[in-house]
């Protein structure tokens, strides 16, 4: 396929503005060069605020015990698996972005691939808070799920779906945090060739590693960077599927199904598709990157929200018709019982924000409108954190027997450690932002010069 | 400042370099560089220019071998280690499954497959690119911005063989090219 078929098939122009490379590495660069503004101070001040709360409340539960939550006899996983599972999804977004997007050749990843990276890195981060400290003992969580021989020589449970997470959530981490540092090599060298300090200057020149865009490094690093995208695929692909294993490998009516890999993969890019589009709408707006991230690009992400969002719809529906297909009265119950039992709230929560909201994007008006875009994907983040909410709570809260039926209310604990998590992701986020180059610019410099080839010549290089 | 003298303040000579406007004009001009049989050249870009491999004569990166290799050492490892803790070191009934109950292993074999089979690819990526690398330094700072070029290099002493490198020869080449801003550019160190 020669580039002039490749313009047939994706018209829109992917930057806007008329912008030249030079523009590209002034635009980008520019909030890396200038004292932060007092939006970003205001922003990061919030975010050490919050997660200040969150760490104190942390720090109580450790000396006072678990008791400070609202975990209860049967509801013995809440909030924090919750938001472990949250986390993990909001993630899952960047990897499709940065490596399935990319072997699908789709141009437009180049101008949100950095940041949705990054928002993957420190959703990972963020999330692995989670299973530490739920043991309410952090500092033996940290190490006990390694497979080290222990004093007693035991070794760790392999057949265990919560080890295969520790397994899958690491690599998970590691190999999307060098998918992304591979990426910003040539941009660091960028970054470091236009820096006039000094201090800047040794900074960039360590980080990128004396990167000097020669096309023999160039042709070894394409490779890798495919291989990258081939092997984190499967790999974000596999670590929702792992995560839904460690509910649907027990036994509790409404957790043991099979649909559950596919609907939190689903789940997992719907939320993060979401996330993605909360931080674009506001990152192309503070630090002016409009000509970039186009209505275009956000355009399309809404798209891939509607679609995943009745993905979702549809797992929802037939979670329903597969448990009375069972013919299991316990199944039967769970569900009636999640939709229309104590919980029914947060299942209509759910099923509203998830599935009846994002159908205001059949509409192009609506897709896009940036202020009906940011309040859905608002709305989506909600909805995907009470799905979580629903599958762990409402499994959980009514056992077999009467007698084990219990109502689940977090506490202020529960509520103020979600906060915190919310500040360390932002802090994290606003960090980037101002450190590292936002946009990945040498890919944009690729498909700009795409768009000038074809409309010059008319011919290109495959 | 061009020189002809092979080295300034006590830096060797690296080469020569022009410039071009268009990926596709330095694409021609690779090709030109590769027939006249120059030994050491390459191209600075600001991003990877696709035919570029092609007109300068580069294999195909020898990276997917090495992911395989280290994908199937990690999955092997991985299934190794399992079976050996969970059957010989401390035999443990769980669950009612046999010791070697390997489809629960499969996970973990996956993950380590990819764990593996990613690290050793940028490492080896790394190897090959000689990164990082703080000695040396680009020839100009306006290519990782928007400028293409072509540099001849001095060829290491050693593998010298082919032709002798010549640099008022190398720069009319350059020019005949159409290379604008031909210089001589001397090995740097950033430290």
């Amino acid at each position: 396929m020669s580039t002039t078929d490749v313009m047939q098939l994706s018209p829109d122009v992917l930057v806007t503005g008329g912008k030249t490379m030079t523009d590209i590495n002034q635009d980008v660069a520019a909030p890396l060069e200038r004292f932060p503004s007092g939006k970003w101070w205001a922003a990061f001040g919030v975010a050490i605020l919050a997660f200040l709360i969150g760490a104190t409340l942390a720090a109580n539960m450790f000396m006072q015990g678990l008791g400070v939550l609202g975990l209860n006899q049967p509801n013995g996983w809440g909030v924090f698996i919750v938001n472990f599972v949250f986390w993990i999804g909001i993630g899952h977004a960047g990897t499709l972005i940065s490596a399935i997007l990319f072997l699908f050749r789709q141009k437009w990843r180049t101008a949100i691939n950095r940041a949705a990276e990054a928002m993957t890195i420190f959703a990972v981060m963020t999330a692995l808070i989670f299973p530490v400290i739920h043991t309410g003992r952090p500092w033996y969580a940290a190490i006990w799920l390694l497979p080290y021989p222990n004093q007693r020589q035991l070794w760790v449970n392999f057949r265990s779906p919560l080890l295969w997470d520790v397994f899958a959530v690491s690599t998970y981490f590691t190999i999307s945090a060098v998918f992304w540092f591979v990426g910003l090599i040539p941009d660091l060298a960028s970054i470091r060739d236009r820096a006039k300090n000094p201090i800047r200057k040794f900074i960039y020149t360590i980080l990128s590693l004396g990167w000097r865009g020669s096309n023999k490094n160039w042709s070894h690093y394409e490779m890798a960077y495919l291989i990258l995208a081939g092997l984190s695929t499967p790999l974000v692909l596999s670590v929702h599927t792992i995560v839904s294993f460690d509910f649907a490998v027990s036994l509790v009516p409404g957790w043991h199904t099979t649909i559950f890999p596919p609907y939190f993969v689903a789940g997992a890019i719907f939320s993060g598709f979401a996330m993605v589009v909360t931080l674009m709408v506001i990152t192309r707006e503070l630090f002016g990157l409009k000509n970039y991230i186009t209505l275009n690009h956000l355009e399309k992400m809404n798209k891939i929200i509607m679609a995943t969002g009745m993905m979702v719809g549809y797992a929802y529906a037939c979670e329903f018709f597969i448990a009375w297909y069972s013919g299991s009265p316990f199944e039967r119950f769970a569900f009636i019982n999640r939709a229309f039992g104590p919980y029914w709230w947060a299942y209509w929560i759910m099923a509203g924000c998830n599935v009846f909201i994002p159908q205001v994007f059949w509409f192009k008006k609506a897709r896009r409108s940036i202020p009906i875009m940011f309040v859905v994907s608002l709305f989506v983040n909600i909805g995907m954190w009470f799905e979580r909410f629903v599958i762990t709570v409402t499994s959980l809260h009514r056992e077999f027997l009467p007698s084990m039926w219990r109502y689940y209310v977090p506490t202020w604990s529960d509520w103020g450690i979600t906060l915190g998590s919310f500040g360390f992701f932002f802090i994290f986020f606003l960090l980037f932002c101002r450190i590292l180059p936002a946009i990945a610019m040498a890919e944009v410099k690729g498909v700009l010069d795409l768009n000038s080839e074809a409309k010059e010549a008319g011919h290109g290089h495959h | 400042m061009a020189t002809t003298e092979n080295t300034v303040n006590e830096r060797p000579l690296a080469g020569v370099i022009g410039y071009f406007d268009q990926p596709s004009q330095l694409i021609d001009a690779m090709t030109e560089v590769r027939k006249a049989n120059y030994q050491c050249f390459d191209a600075y870009t600001p991003f990877p220019v696709h035919g570029m491999d092609a007109a300068q004569g580069l294999k195909r990166s020898p990276l997917p071998y090495v992911t395989l290799v280290a994908g199937v050492l990690g999955c092997t490892f991985a299934f190794s280690f399992e079976y050996w803790t969970s059957a010989v070191d401390w035999p443990l009934i769980v669950g009612g499954k046999p010791f070697n109950s390997w489809p629960a292993f499969v996970p973990i074999m996956f993950e380590l497959t990819v764990l593996f089979g990613g690290l050793a690819t940028v490492g080896a990526m790394f190897a090959l690119n000689r990164l990082p690398n703080m000695k040396r330094k680009i020839f100009d700072p306006e290519i990782t911005r928007d400028r293409f070029a072509l540099a001849i290099e001095v060829p290491p002493a050693a593998v010298a063989q082919y032709k002798k490198f010549d640099v008022a020869e190398a720069t009319e080449f350059l020019n005949k090219l159409g290379a604008t801003g031909v210089r001589t550019v001397y090995a740097e160190g950033w430290f």
